[in-house]
């Protein structure tokens, strides 16, 4: 059955990598946080909708609910996660040169962990206030 | 170098454009103009942070003309990417990759992104009361 086995060897199978080296990690939270966006991201726009020219008072009200905060923290989370996932596709798809690539990739992570940090503590000061 | 010129395979400008091919980039290019959207959600969220000055500012650049432009610019984006996402997800699953099935739901969601766009802006003026 050696024709059965293909052209992988032994260790590769076992690491179950695939071609693409990484397995299917990437792929897989990238689904997992497009799942959880779909009731995140209703609920964050027809909240959005309910705050459209309200004052600041009205959106720490709005905060001030743990439900709300919480689950607008939820959105932060997954939001900037799949969007770091999404744009490192992109860049990988249409950035060819080695070390560009890599310099935005990396940027890219950088600057969507320190939005969706910026996005958790600014709504925990508009909640508690300061 | 060969003798003749040898064929060369389709290239997107002599492409006949076609539904399947537009709705994948679209998902793409609405993807990109959402995740640079966030920088506006997270200078919203600061500015609310900040205090009632800061807060009125955002809000009256979110109310001029350009930022309602921009939202309905990213609201347009928005459900493209949620009913297209959720076309990918169903792909994902193994459903609907039959030609007839692919237009089907391509058409879909393109219908389904005008009329929730709409209606998310109507729902928005009359819960203000009007402009």
């Amino acid at each position: 059955m050696a024709n059965q086995r293909g052209l992988r060897n032994e260790l590769g199978r076992v690491r179950g990598l695939g071609s693409a080296k990484e397995g299917v990690g990437h792929w897989w939270h990238q689904r997992l946080t497009a799942i959880a966006l779909i009731p995140l991201s209703l609920w964050f726009v027809a909240s959005l909708i309910c705050v459209t020219g309200a004052d600041r008072a009205t959106v720490a009200h709005w905060l001030g609910s743990p439900l709300n905060l919480g689950v607008m923290i939820l959105f932060i989370g997954a939001l900037f996660y799949h969007a770091v996932l999404g744009l490192q596709v992109v860049i990988e798809d249409y950035i060819h040169g080695h070390g560009s690539r890599m310099v935005l990739i990396v940027l890219v992570q950088f600057a969507g962990f320190a939005l969706a940090m910026a996005a958790i503590i600014s709504l925990l000061v508009i909640a508690f206030g300061h | 170098m060969p003798s003749h010129p040898r064929p060369t395979s389709p290239h997107l400008q002599i492409y006949r454009p076609q539904l399947t091919a537009i709705t994948s980039i679209l998902h793409r290019i609405t993807g990109v103009i959402l995740a640079v959207g966030t920088l506006a959600l997270v200078y919203w969220l600061a500015a609310a942070a900040m205090g009632d000055q800061s807060f009125d500012t955002a809000q009256a650049i979110a109310g001029s003309w350009i930022g309602r432009l921009a939202l309905f610019g990213w609201t347009l984006a928005f459900f493209y990417h949620f009913f297209n996402g959720i076309r990918h997800l169903a792909w994902d699953a193994g459903w609907g990759f039959e030609l007839p099935a692919a237009y089907r739901s391509g058409w879909a969601v393109i219908i389904g992104t005008v009329v929730l766009t709409l209606l998310a802006w109507i729902i928005g003026y009359a819960a203000r009361g009007g402009f």
